[in-house]
């Protein structure tokens, strides 16, 4: 049986982080804050729900900022999309 | 030992396979014989234990390096195989190889756009990741599985199967498979190409797949499998060279055969046994052969066996070295030391030895040491020349002649002694505290003896503990211990921003009784306990007289809080409650609290309130410990620590807490106990009733339960209140004044349910949280009929533990018991292989000066650490800052400087009375009379409301701006930034989602689809637009 699509949009939900892909220039400046290499950042696969959704490809870099577990503020981090395990 | 011995930096490591060739090139000599030594004793030529493969005898030369034992480092032999055999560690890749190859022409069987695809992707991987994937290589040996046809010469790849470990066979058509000779499998990965073998990530310069096929066993040296002789001169053979006589025979065997033209069946049955020896050789654990045994059935230990597990290589010789310089012995307690320090036995003191470079200014000293030498106690074991060579001075004849050719220059290795500074360890090493630095304290006695204090942090007790001490030998080293790792250090433990040292069992229960109002204390006792407290020495100019005594009829009496507050800094202010607060509801009556459970101090003077485990035991977030180290520094905190301790150890030694059986006897009231008991039965009885009679109005069915667990809820309400209320009752009876209520009260140690079971019930016993149901088919014991409900059936245990308990409550109480054992010992088992786990996780992850965590490989885990940076030890309580601390401190400064004021004022006025005001003194004077304080401004301290920082800011913007001017400008102001900010909010109202959800419920569409925004949802929106207006 082939699974249908659940039609939700899943970044309407109130525990979604936000999530924002980074133009090249941004990316390319992240990189030089952080003096690291791409795959340096932590990863996230190209078939994650997420990144579906708001249609990153893979070599994207994502921003996410979420509410913080230990701490009030709001926390921005950076996701490497790698080729997910179901080729697209 | 400098690092200046380096020459070479290792560039990089190439892992590859030994070639035949490589192996006999590396080969010091051929092995032909099966046996070791000969009737003489001498190991015989080409023989396994042959000179040429290096020497384990002392005395020895090596004939292949001509070094003696320490010097050669062995050299390997060979045997040539008569017949190849498979290598079983490579049987896997063996496998997958012969599979993915045309049997006829050795290709891969993968066409010619399927290679240069994979090649692309490989290049592609190597590019971004600079290495290929697993599951790349995995891809490819799956895609050329797939291929039936050889597409380069046409052939049928047939199906091949292993049969484990190392037995292959090709299934030809329907008839029986064939079996694949190691030398048939060898003669097709010789055949493979270079280019397929780059494919498969082998790289065939270093690694040629047909070496994975032994034809010569390289035969490890003597050093790496010697022979130990035993006390009768029986030789006893390494496990090695146990199998490689094996070997060895049956290779010999095996030509043999060959060569005389033995039947086909003889020479495979002898090249199987080859097989099995070799594999052996390598792995005894192989699954699907029988391990080879030793003569008496044990198992052999090869090779893999040599380096897995917890007692192989890795974990136990390499992570874990056994070190020189440490010593370990059974530890026991000493109130007189200080946190910081530990007491070291003469006779270990005498074995561990701190190196100590001899200089002009200390050579007098060092001579001193050497001519004491090794037995006498500040002495020295060794002397190192400027030429590096090492004097052993328990064979030196006359000392003193060797301490006059010492000179500058010299090392000499000299006796641990007083001040030195040593690590020391108790394991489980579960926390960073496991491992503090102490100061030595040379001591008789053949124990280490620490300060109780420190107990805790090392989980530690004296019922045969056992800890280990090590000795730095560098100044870099003692200087690490010396501000990174000592006691003093670790009074703010890392788990939490709160102190893991304090005050621990008879220290917190007899603080509670020298602080409380009624202890009073005559002169003398004054005297001694500020002596023990060193009051004197911290400050040799306090005078008793500087003591306010709480009486003066008949005699001066001094109260227990005054003789405290002088051990605590002088600008000491903190406000705190105790255990003993009731938390009252209407208010607290802060001072004048019936409890005495508020603790003020105010300047350095605990004026209210009793010390006990909240305000001064380990590990509680609210000591005053904490204030002191945050506020004073470790010094500080130390000095208290050590002087609180002492000094309650005097009032300990004259005031001991004792408990005996007639404090929880409670005889008197047992009618009352028997009451409750009997109504609970009651109870009990109606309730099983009602379940037996489905009785839903006397008891209704709790939600979400059977009705048998209704009852079994039920029941144990009952119960367990009966316990307590019988606990209650016993309170009563007890007092406040008995020695283990104080205990509990104060927090010392136990706590009320301790005590109820002692004096009035012991209550439900349970296993795994349901009362005691097992045993014999539904009923506990046989002493009761089936089916029995009530209390006392199902281990309810009414007596208390000073009446005893009778036959069935006892085997009913063991029950519970043992449970509490057993998931102790599953507990410590189970976490402390989480804690391996977790730190092989986590070792390598720092935190950088940027504040990311980061892998050693520079991969980012955390973009900032804790998502604050905050260094949890450095915290207060988790919080970076601590506001309402802060504006206490502000606070306490404003009113500490009034109070010195006042006190130098009146130190003057005595001066001036007595005629001693010189004029240094009066310009001191007039200095601090004219001096005004920057913080003496109008600032409004806040009122114990737990202030928010953003609120604060604003209160204090009003405070500051009092002109009528600033005040309009602020307005206007003010009215802007409404207004924008009026703005702002109906234009951030307008988000993609606002429209999003807008879209949904309109439309009852969703807006992105397969990850973007949809056509009629922009058509959509645009009209959306225009009709709100919005840009």
């Amino acid at each position: 049986m082939v699974k249908e699509k659940p039609k939700v949009d899943i970044l309407l939900h109130e525990i979604t982080p936000k999530h924002k892909i980074l133009t090249k220039e941004e990316t390319e400046e992240l990189l030089k804050k952080y003096s690291i290499k791409l795959l340096n950042l932590p990863r996230i696969f190209s078939d994650d729900p997420v990144v579906e959704m708001i249609g990153a490809r893979y070599g994207d870099v994502i921003k996410i900022i979420r509410k913080s577990d230990t701490t009030v503020k709001e926390v921005e981090s950076y996701r490497f999309v790698m080729k997910g395990k179901r080729v697209r | 030992m400098a690092l200046s011995g380096i020459s070479r930096v290792i560039d990089k490591i190439k892992f590859g396979l030994l070639s035949p060739d490589e192996i006999r090139k590396m080969s010091a000599t051929r092995i032909i014989t099966a046996d070791t030594y000969d009737d003489d004793g001498l190991p015989l030529a080409s023989g396994l234990m042959d000179q040429k493969l290096g020497t384990i005898e002392p005395g020895q030369k090596c004939t292949t390096c001509g070094n003696r034992v320490g010097q050669c480092l062995g050299h390997f032999g060979h045997i040539e195989l008569a017949r190849p055999v498979v290598h079983v560690g490579f049987a896997k890749l063996l496998l997958k190889l012969l599979r993915s190859i045309c049997p006829e022409c050795s290709r891969l069987l993968l066409s010619e756009d399927q290679f240069e695809d994979f090649k692309k992707r490989k290049e592609q991987q190597v590019r971004v990741f600079e290495n290929v994937s697993d599951v790349l290589i995995q891809n490819i040996f799956k895609t050329a599985r797939k291929t039936k046809q050889c597409p380069y010469c046409g052939a049928e790849r047939k199906k091949i199967t292993i049969e484990k470990p190392t037995t292959y066979y090709e299934e030809v058509g329907l008839d029986q498979p064939r079996r694949l000779y190691p030398d048939d499998i060898r003669e097709r990965l010789e055949k493979m190409n270079d280019a397929d073998c780059r494919l498969l990530e082998i790289n065939p310069e270093a690694t040629r797949p047909e070496w994975m096929i032994l034809t010569v066993l390289p035969i490890p040296p003597v050093c790496v499998r010697p022979s130990i002789t035993l006390d009768s001169g029986i030789r006893s053979e390494d496990d090695l060279t146990h199998k490689l006589v094996d070997v060895i025979r049956i290779n010999a065997r095996l030509r043999e055969n060959i060569e005389a033209g033995a039947p086909q069946l003889i020479v495979e049955d002898l090249w199987e046994l080859l097989q099995y020896h070799i594999t052996t050789f390598f792995n005894n654990e192989v699954s699907g052969i029988p391990p080879a045994r030793h003569r008496s059935g044990r198992a052999l230990r090869t090779l893999t066996q040599r380096l897995k597990g917890k007692e192989g290589r890795f974990r136990s010789n390499l992570s874990g070295k056994r070190v020189d310089f440490s010593a370990r012995t059974v530890i026991s307690p000493n109130p007189h030391i200080s946190i910081n320090e530990v007491g070291v036995p003469e006779i270990i003191a005498k074995i561990l030895t701190v190196p100590n470079h001899v200089t002009e200014w200390n050579i007098e000293d060092m001579k001193q040491l050497i001519i004491n030498g090794p037995d006498k106690h500040p002495g020295a074991n060794y002397i190192i020349r400027t030429d590096s060579r090492r004097i052993d001075l328990r064979y030196v004849k006359d000392r003193s002649i060797i301490a006059d050719t010492v000179e500058p220059g010299y090392i000499v290795e000299r006796h641990l002694k007083n001040k030195d500074l040593v690590l020391f360890n108790r394991q489980p090493s579960l926390h960073r505290m496991s491992i503090m630095a102490h100061e030595v304290r040379i001591m008789t006695g053949k124990t280490f003896q620490l300060a109780l204090l420190v107990c805790t942090p090392y989980n530690a007790d004296f019922d045969g503990d056992e800890m280990n001490l090590h000795v730095p030998q560098s100044e870099e080293a003692r200087a690490e211990a010396q501000f990174l790792l000592k006691v003093q250090e670790h009074i703010l433990s890392p788990r939490y921003g709160g102190p893991i040292i304090g005050g621990v069992h008879d220290f917190i229960s007899l603080a509670y009784i020298f602080t409380r109002k009624s202890s009073l204390f005559d002169k003398n006792t004054t005297y001694q306990l500020l002596e023990w407290g060193n009051v004197f020495q911290r400050n040799p100019e306090f005078k008793l007289s500087d003591l306010k005594p709480e009486t003066t009829d008949p005699e001066p009496l001094y109260s227990g809080k005054a003789i405290f507050s002088t051990i605590l800094p002088k600008d000491l202010n903190m406000q705190l409650k105790s255990n003993f607060c009731q938390k009252c509801k209407d208010g607290c009556k802060e001072e004048d609290c019936e409890f005495d459970a508020y603790v003020n101090i105010v300047n350095g003077e605990l004026i209210s309130g009793v010390l006990d485990e909240k305000t001064y035991g380990a590990g509680k977030p609210t000591t005053i410990l904490l204030r002191i180290t945050k506020d004073y520094g470790p010094d500080a905190a130390r000095k208290f620590l050590d002087d609180s301790a002492s000094m309650l150890l005097y009032f300990i030694m004259h005031h001991a807490l004792t408990m005996g059986l007639d404090e929880v006897d409670i005889t008197s009231i047992m009618p009352k106990i028997n009451e409750v008991m009997a109504k609970a039965n009651q109870q009990c009885d109606t309730y099983i009733k009602a379940f037996y009679e489905n009785d839903e109005e006397t008891m209704p069915c709790a939600p979400g339960r059977t009705y048998k667990e209704t009852l079994e809820l039920r029941i144990r309400e009952v119960l367990n209140k009966a316990r307590d209320e019988a606990g209650k009752i016993g309170a009563i009876q007890l007092g406040d004044s008995a020695h283990s209520v104080i205990m509990t009260k104060s927090g010392a140690r136990g706590n009320p349910l301790n005590l109820t079971q002692m004096a009035a019930c012991v209550g439900q016993q349970a296993v795994r949280g349901d009362r005691i149901h097992r045993g014999f088919s539904d009923r506990t014991l046989p002493h009761f009929k089936v089916h029995d409900l009530t209390a006392r059936a199902r281990g309810f245990v009414e007596s208390s533990y000073r009446k005893g308990l009778d036959p069935i409550e006892f085997f009913f109480h063991a029950m519970g018991g043992r449970e509490g054992l057993v998931d102790t010992a599953v507990r410590t088992s189970s976490s402390g292989y989480m804690q391996r786990r977790l730190v092989n996780a986590l070792q390598d992850m720092v935190v950088q000066n940027d504040g990311t965590v980061r892998t050693s490989t520079d991969n980012i885990i955390q973009f900032v650490y804790g998502d604050d940076r905050v260094d949890p030890a450095k915290s207060d309580h988790g919080e970076a800052v601590n506001v309402k601390n802060i504006f206490l401190k502000a606070k306490n400064m404003y009113e500490y400087f009034h109070y010195e004021k006042e006190v130098q004022e009146r130190k003057f006025q005595r001066l001036e009375e007595e005629g001693k005001l010189t004029k240094e003194i009066k310009k001191q004077q007039d200095l601090i009379e004219n001096y005004e304080p920057v913080f003496d401004a109008e600032v409004k301290f806040p009122k114990k409301t737990e202030p928010k920082s953003s609120k604060k800011k604003t209160e204090k913007k009003k405070t500051v701006s009092k002109k009528a001017s600033e005040k309009a400008k602020k307005m206007t102001s003010t009215k802007k930034e409404s207004e924008r900010l009026e703005k702002e909010e109906t234009e951030s109202k307008y988000t993609d989602e606002y429209f999003h959800k807008l879209y949904n419920e309109e439309t009852g569409k969703t807006a992105i689809w397969r990850g973007s925004l949809t056509q009629i949802f922009l058509k959509w929106l645009e009209k959306k637009k225009e009709e709100l207006g919005v840009k």
